[in-house]
């Protein structure tokens, strides 16, 4: 066993209104410059939808991801090693900037600066790239925005398979979820495995991935093999970049930017322990359905006394440790068992988890004929198909989707119980597994959901992690700091060194 | 006067594009990483990349390997193996041709989309364009020169090139006057050929120095950096040692974006 910590994230769709605030405080943060026009590190996407870019979630046409080969070893799907040399003249699985969209803005001074006109002056889009005037926009980052477009294209959707999707296309039939997405910041990261150059890197303090642009060389096989598609090349640096779960914010025990912002409080972020010796092990079981509960396995509690004395051996904090216990993200993927990865056959294992959208009954002319029982609707007669959520959180596994939104449903019917009613009934609480305890608790984090509950982010410490003697007069974050990538031979001579001896303080 | 032009251009002008090379990239590599990038415009525009920068990178890599083979492999040598000159110019010939006109055609199609595709266009910069176009020309000298070869099938104007690279080589600037009774279109090939040299550590032509051939070496797949210090190595979480560094300075784990 080798413990390591990850601050990982569950979004609670349930609570998820759609409105965009953290791809926009992301976007004014991270992304507000030429060449990432285009892209959101943070976008919320309206499901059934082929979401953003096109078709992302269909890893036949992608290469996405990992495959498990005959002799039970994982191997990227863009292909083994000398596979993804083969393709960096050209790389046939690499998305256009057409399947995001071409960024454009307006020609919005001309409404002021227009002279007198016959008609109405108009504000032109133009590309971002081009400079030129778009006749037509034809898509753009959200376009499905709240089921935009026909339900022919719409169905493409690939969360469909294994459902008879065309009655969805019926007004009175349909439905609609919020998917909002980020980097996975995974544990088996397939953007870090299909780089060339090794530029990209998982960090062993806290598991965020980041992308060294220093020694990225712009070879852009991270892209196709990130199955999220949530690498995106800057086509004016010539660099890849990605999400950077506000390493910055975290380290000082601030939350991310799109959680901290987030208006429906749907975000949650807390340390999650993992055995990184198990890693392979986990992401290789063989039947795609089990890669949800093999990734559980993995997970660490963090009040078994075996598992901290380890963690403390292998350096992760104390105040990690206990930060682990409180974490919101163990609570509701391990304890609650109501946070699934996304799409977890993609082998990669996910560190950004969602708790399932309840959603409004089939119809409410037949309200009367579902069973209820407290007062809550049967789970089968609920709008978003078991089967959607299930293709989309647990590669089709549909028990544990239906065992969270039971659990969901019996701690709404437990608290309206227990505030209008006036009774505590254990029972509601035990049919689904859990105890009154357990269901007030989840009430706790998941509906009332305080600020200091969501996020239990301890602060880095690099006191211990590194030699503060070397970081003296350093520059901190810059991109174009003068030691940054400097080789360790001097064209210029460089400074004298002291010879070191054994036993002198002096930096190495 | 000829000679004079004749010995600038062949017996210095290759030690100073060379030196450019070399101490300019080694500069730039140190100094200003963040910009040492392939920039491949793939991601704007899919169309003709396929198959132009395949053919293109394919066809160049054959002839500047046979280049280099060709002119710097001492006469000695093929002479041991019983290789005549007419069959060594003859080889050239074909591989050269084959290679050649592989990357004139791929070498076209990029330059097309380069030059008329708007995106493409207005995403690149003079170097770029200046580059391709470079390289463009060279290549059509190069394959036109074929006609003066078939001439000289006995290969005795290769023998001569051999010897100006050979004694460019061993400090020998006067080789220069080897190339004095050649065919002006070689002379011609040459100069073009330096001049790329002379401004790659400017351009994006560096991308060439980083082939990451050290992935297929790569034990494991992931990579994980630390900020501890070289006491508390890391370990690959598929079991190998770790890749990349074994341990990073902070100044490194910081560099990331």
């Amino acid at each position: 066993m080798r413990v390591r910590a990850q601050i990982g994230m569950v979004l609670n769709l349930d609570k998820c209104i759609g409105c965009h605030t953290c791809s926009i405080t992301c976007k004014n943060v991270w992304t507000n410059r030429e060449g990432v026009e285009y892209a959101w590190f943070n976008n919320v996407e309206s499901k059934p939808g082929i979401g953003y870019p096109k078709d992302w979630e269909n890893q036949s046409r992608w290469k996405g991801g990992w495959v498990r080969k005959a002799n039970g070893r994982i191997e990227p799907k863009i292909g083994a090693k000398w596979r993804v040399l083969a393709k960096i003249f050209a790389n046939p699985d690499l998305p256009e900037i057409d399947d995001f969209y071409e960024p454009y803005t307006f020609e919005y001074a001309w409404l002021q600066k227009a002279p007198e006109l016959q008609a109405q002056p108009s504000a032109k889009p133009r590309s971002l790239i081009t400079g030129e005037v778009m006749n037509k926009i034809e898509w753009s980052g959200n376009w499905e925005d709240d089921l935009g477009g026909e339900f022919e294209r719409r169905s493409q959707d690939h969360n469909f398979e294994g459902i008879e999707k065309e009655i969805y296309g019926q007004f009175e039939k349909t439905f609609l979820m919020y998917l909002p997405r980020l980097c996975e910041h995974c544990l088996n990261p397939s953007c870090v495995a299909s780089c060339p150059s090794g530029a990209i890197y998982k960090r062993e303090e806290d598991g965020i991935v980041l992308i060294d642009q220093e020694k990225c060389r712009g070879w852009r096989m991270c892209v196709s093999g990130c199955p999220y598609k949530k690498i995106y090349y800057n086509w004016s640096s010539g660099k890849s970049e990605k999400c950077i779960f506000c390493f910055p914010r975290i380290e000082a025990g601030q939350p991310t930017v799109c959680s901290e912002t987030c208006v429906g409080r749907i975000r949650y972020l807390g340390v999650m322990l993992y055995d990184a010796d198990r890693i392979e092990e986990a992401a290789s079981v063989e039947n795609p359905q089990s890669l949800y509960e093999s990734q559980l396995s993995i997970f660490l509690n963090p009040r078994d006394p075996e598992v901290r004395k380890q963690a403390l051996a292998d350096g992760v904090p104390e105040e990690w440790l206990d930060a682990a216990i409180l974490s919101p993200v163990y609570k509701m993927a391990m304890e609650w068992k109501v946070a699934f990865p996304l799409h977890p056959e993609f082998r990669t294992l996910p560190m950004v988890w969602y708790v399932p959208p309840l959603s409004p009954i089939q119809s409410a002319a037949e309200a009367g004929k579902i069973s209820a029982k407290n007062g809550m609707p049967d789970i089968e007669s609920l709008r978003i198909p078991m089967r959607y959520l299930a293709n989309m959180l647990t590669a089709g596994e549909e028990a544990p989707i239906i065992s969270a939104l039971k659990r969901m449903l019996a701690m709404r019917a437990f608290m309206r119980a227990k505030t209008v009613d006036g009774r505590l009934d254990e029972g509601i609480a035990q049919e689904v597994g859990l105890t009154a305890l357990q269901v007030e608790e989840m009430y706790r984090y998941m509906a009332l959901a305080a600020y200091e509950d969501r996020y239990v982010i301890p602060t880095s410490h690099r006191e211990v992690d590194e030699n503060a003697y070397h970081l003296r007069g350093s520059g901190g974050f810059a991109f174009d700091e003068p030691t940054n990538g400097a080789t360790k031979t001097n064209l210029f001579g460089g400074a004298k060194r002291t010879p070191r001896k054994p036993y002198m303080d002096v930096p190495l | 006067m000829w000679e004079t032009v004749n010995y600038l251009l062949f017996g210095w002008y290759p030690y100073l594009a060379v030196t450019v090379l070399v101490f300019g990239s080694i500069l730039r590599f140190d100094r200003a990483q963040y910009s040492w990038r392939s920039e491949s415009s793939q991601f704007l525009r899919r169309k003709q990349m396929l198959v132009g920068s395949n053919l293109f990178h394919l066809g160049i890599l054959v002839i500047l390997v046979g280049h280099f083979v060709g002119l710097l492999t001492p006469i000695a040598v093929f002479e041991q193996f019983g290789i005549s000159h007419t069959a060594k110019q003859v080889m050239a010939i074909a591989v050269g041709g084959i290679a050649g006109i592989a990357a004139l055609i791929g070498c076209s199609l990029l330059l097309h989309r380069r030059l008329f595709d708007a995106r493409i266009r207005r995403s690149s910069s003079i170097g770029d364009i200046l580059v391709l176009t470079l390289i463009w020309v060279q290549l059509i000298v190069g394959i036109g020169s074929f006609y003066w070869t078939f001439q000289a099938l006995d290969g005795h104007e290769m023998v001569r090139f051999m010897g100006w690279a050979q004694g460019l080589l061993t400090f020998k600037p006067d080789a220069s006057n080897l190339l004095m009774e050649t065919a002006l279109v070689y002379r011609l090939h040459i100069v073009i050929g330096l001049t790329i040299f002379l401004i790659t550590p400017f351009t994006r032509l560096v991308h060439v120095f980083s082939a990451p051939i050290w992935y297929l070496f790569r034990p494991g797949y992931q990579v994980v950096r630390s900020r501890r210090g070289p006491s508390q190595p890391v370990q690959d979480p598929f079991g190998g040692a770790v890749s990349g560094a074994v341990s990073i300075g902070r100044a490194q784990a910081e560099s990331a974006q």
